[in-house]
């Protein structure tokens, strides 16, 4: 079985920002307002981030794109009253919309608030309307959602591979944020494989992981340069 | 007075008159009260109605402040239903013979302000239609199924014991008025009370057995309600302190909410006789002990936070004593520690008006606790490049004025169906507690007596 994770070499990143549109397109994530925004309702899967390094004069800017980290100890399956939310057996963190209660336990208990809620029912421009991708389901207003490394591709890839009678086979199944990258900073695979990419690279010296003191096993791996300064 | 003897069986012992006369006679003043209440009611109903429609975004909640003033109220109304059932069942139990006339005004506050504890968190879901969840796919891993469960149950039994002591007097009422139709409505819920001798020695067991039961109860809840905050892993909430420190708060504003509710039955129904100062004396004591705990509590939890100097705690730590929510916290620690030591710990202060002053600030005080409890984290997540903002908006306050002023509401609806004042204790208070107590006193003494 595989366990699904990825890399972010922040060293590549140049905070354009496509992984962030792509998937919005992909996983049909409604457009937000200036106004929602400021009210900082804005849902995206993927998030890039700016951080600030050092002080004057000695001053870096970084950009640090979020996605669902898919944690192995997840704590936000654990906290969740009806079992909306559960990791799956290739490790997948899942969401259960039409399960979810809305109550936003899990969001709370996320340590990377990368978990969203939706605070309005969702709309689109009508000339959109036709661009929804048929793949993702539609939320509807009071449930939470989050990144799924697009799950539905996985089933898709999945399909292919038994339609041609071979395994899944690595590059198969990649996430939009993953494919659409321009600096090819994203590395999407199989942790469990040693011989993948990722694994090679999640166990290099460059590696890091996000609050990793949690103990909350992240899959999602950063690389760069030098020491990382949260 | 006439009026009212037309009203009863003549042979009504005299000091149950006063007890009995809000049930039979409504003022003016109680009808505008009531409408009032009514108005605050039907405005935060349409405010929850809008909120149903359009969803949450139109609270002030956002990304990553998930939970605000809902939240708080929940853990709010849950702390003030400790006033009843505990403070009832710990002063049956102790055999303390000032309890008599005010164990029921407070047991009826537990019944009724649970259900607006379970509303305000029903209100908070982003799907409400779907709560039952909770019962048919409930997963007992999460924080939030102990307080289903425990809520359930204290609910459960805090009717019970609510409802045991009052069957002797319903089965009065059923007795001693003339109206028809009241005789057979209280007929129904007296449940045959006769009153012999086998009835009572079931019913004080009862009553006795309830109180133990209620007491583990009542604690287990604000024990898993501070759970729900513990057991995460965010800065602040992730505290062991959290079950009795929420547990000492609850009883605190508890016994604050009893003393507003005895002074205005005090007050509107003339019972000044029954509800003595000596009552709130009493309480007012019990208070200043709950204020004293509640700041060692406080005390600890932030200097141990503060001494770590752990960088996510600290964030949190200053918001709280410096930043956003500095005005609150300031405005709690008055309210709740320095307010009550000045005004209780001296005895002219300590009176039916300085105590109901006192519980005024406390019930302020300990709103805002849970409210600096539950925002600062929420502000200040542990990844330390985000930021949030909150600001209520009038969707929020117009439910919790209504869900306070239906918690005024039903209370005063249910003094006009049943005593507020239990009348067959003061009653034993008078026939048997006076030479029981003689006789325990003397059993402490050197001398003959066991």
């Amino acid at each position: 079985m595989p366990r699904w994770g990825m890399v972010i070499d922040l060293d590549k990143c140049t905070g354009c920002q496509a992984c962030v549109i792509a998937c919005k397109a992909e996983n049909n994530i409604p457009f937000s307002s200036p106004k929602e925004a400021r009210l900082k309702r804005i849902i995206s899967w993927m998030s890039v981030l700016p951080v600030m390094e050092g002080e004057y004069p000695d001053l870096r800017e970084r950009f640090i794109p979020r996605p669902c980290m898919h944690c192995d100890n997840p704590p936000c399956v654990k906290v969740c009253p009806v079992g909306a939310t559960y990791k799956n057996r290739e490790g997948l963190v899942a969401q259960v919309y039409t399960q979810c209660i809305g109550c936003r336990y899990c969001t709370n208990n996320c340590p990377y608030t990368l978990k969203y809620f939706n605070w309005y029912t969702p709309e689109w421009p009508k000339e959109m309307e036709n661009y929804l991708n048929p793949d993702v389901p539609i939320r509807s207003k009071g449930v939470v959602e989050k990144c799924t490394f697009c799950h539905h591709r996985l089933q898709k890839a999945r399909e292919k591979a038994r339609a041609e009678n071979r395994r899944l086979k690595e590059g198969d199944y990649v996430p939009a944020c993953v494919q659409t990258c321009p600096t090819e900073a994203i590395y999407f695979g199989d942790l469990d494989d040693p011989h993948s990419l990722v694994a090679k690279l999640a166990r290099g010296p460059r590696a890091f992981r996000l609050l990793e003191e949690l103990g909350t096993e992240p899959k999602v791996y950063y690389l760069t340069e030098g020491e990382w300064h949260g | 007075m006439d009026k009212l003897d037309d009203l009863l069986v003549s042979d009504v012992a005299k000091e149950d008159v006063p007890i009995l006369k809000p049930i039979l006679h409504t003022g003016k003043k109680f009808y505008a009260v009531v409408f009032i209440l009514v108005v605050i009611i039907l405005i935060g109903v349409y405010a929850w109605i809008l909120q149903l429609k359009k969803g949450l975004g139109i609270t002030g909640l956002n990304h990553p402040i998930f939970w605000g003033v809902y939240i708080t109220n929940f853990v709010f109304f849950i702390g003030i239903s400790h006033a009843g059932t505990l403070i009832s069942a710990i002063l049956r139990l102790a055999h303390a013979e000032w309890r008599r006339a005010i164990t029921r005004s407070a047991e009826v506050i537990t019944v009724l302000v649970l259900f607006f504890g379970v509303f305000n968190i029903v209100t908070d879901l982003g799907r409400p239609g779907r709560m039952f969840k909770v019962f048919t796919d409930g997963k007992l891993g999460s924080p939030l199924l102990w307080d289903v469960v425990s809520i359930s149950i204290y609910l459960a039994a805090s009717a019970i014991y609510l409802y045991l002591p009052l069957i002797p007097d319903i089965a009065l009422m059923r007795d001693k008025l003339r109206s028809k139709t009241k005789r057979f409505f209280y007929g129904i819920f007296a449940l045959n009370w006769k009153g012999t001798e086998k009835q009572w020695t079931i019913l004080e067991k009862a009553i006795s057995v309830m109180a133990v039961i209620v007491i583990p109860v009542a604690i287990s809840v604000h024990t898993v309600v501070s759970y729900v905050f513990a057991m995460t892993i965010q800065p602040m909430w992730h505290s062991t302190i959290f079950g009795p420190y929420f547990v000492t708060g609850a009883i605190f504003s508890g016994i604050a909410a009893l003393i507003l509710a005895m002074y205005f039955i005090r007050r509107s129904y003339h019972l000044e006789d029954y509800l003595k100062p000596v009552h709130f004396n009493n309480l007012g004591l019990l208070m200043l002990v709950m204020s004293l705990l509640w700041f060692y509590f406080t005390f600890t939890e932030n200097l141990t936070a503060f001494y770590g100097a752990e960088p996510a705690h600290l964030a949190v730590f200053w918001s709280k004593f410096t930043g956003a929510y500095a005005p609150y916290f300031w405005t709690m620690v008055v309210c709740c520690f320095v307010i009550p030591l000045v005004i209780l710990s001296n005895r002219r202060t300590r009176t039916v008006t300085g105590t109901m002053v006192v519980s005024i600030f406390v019930i302020i005080g300990m709103w805002l606790e849970r409210f600096t409890i539950v925002l600062p984290t929420l502000i200040n997540p542990r990844l330390p490049y985000e930021r949030g903002i909150y600001h209520p908006t009038w969707i929020e306050f117009a439910v919790t004025a209504g869900c306070f002023a239906a918690f005024i509401l039903l209370y005063m609806l249910f003094t006009k169906f049943f005593p507020i004042i239990s009348m067959w204790e003061v009653k034993q208070g008078r026939e048997k507690g006076i030479k029981e107590t003689e006789e325990r006193i003397k059993s402490y003494l050197p001398g003959k007596a066991q």
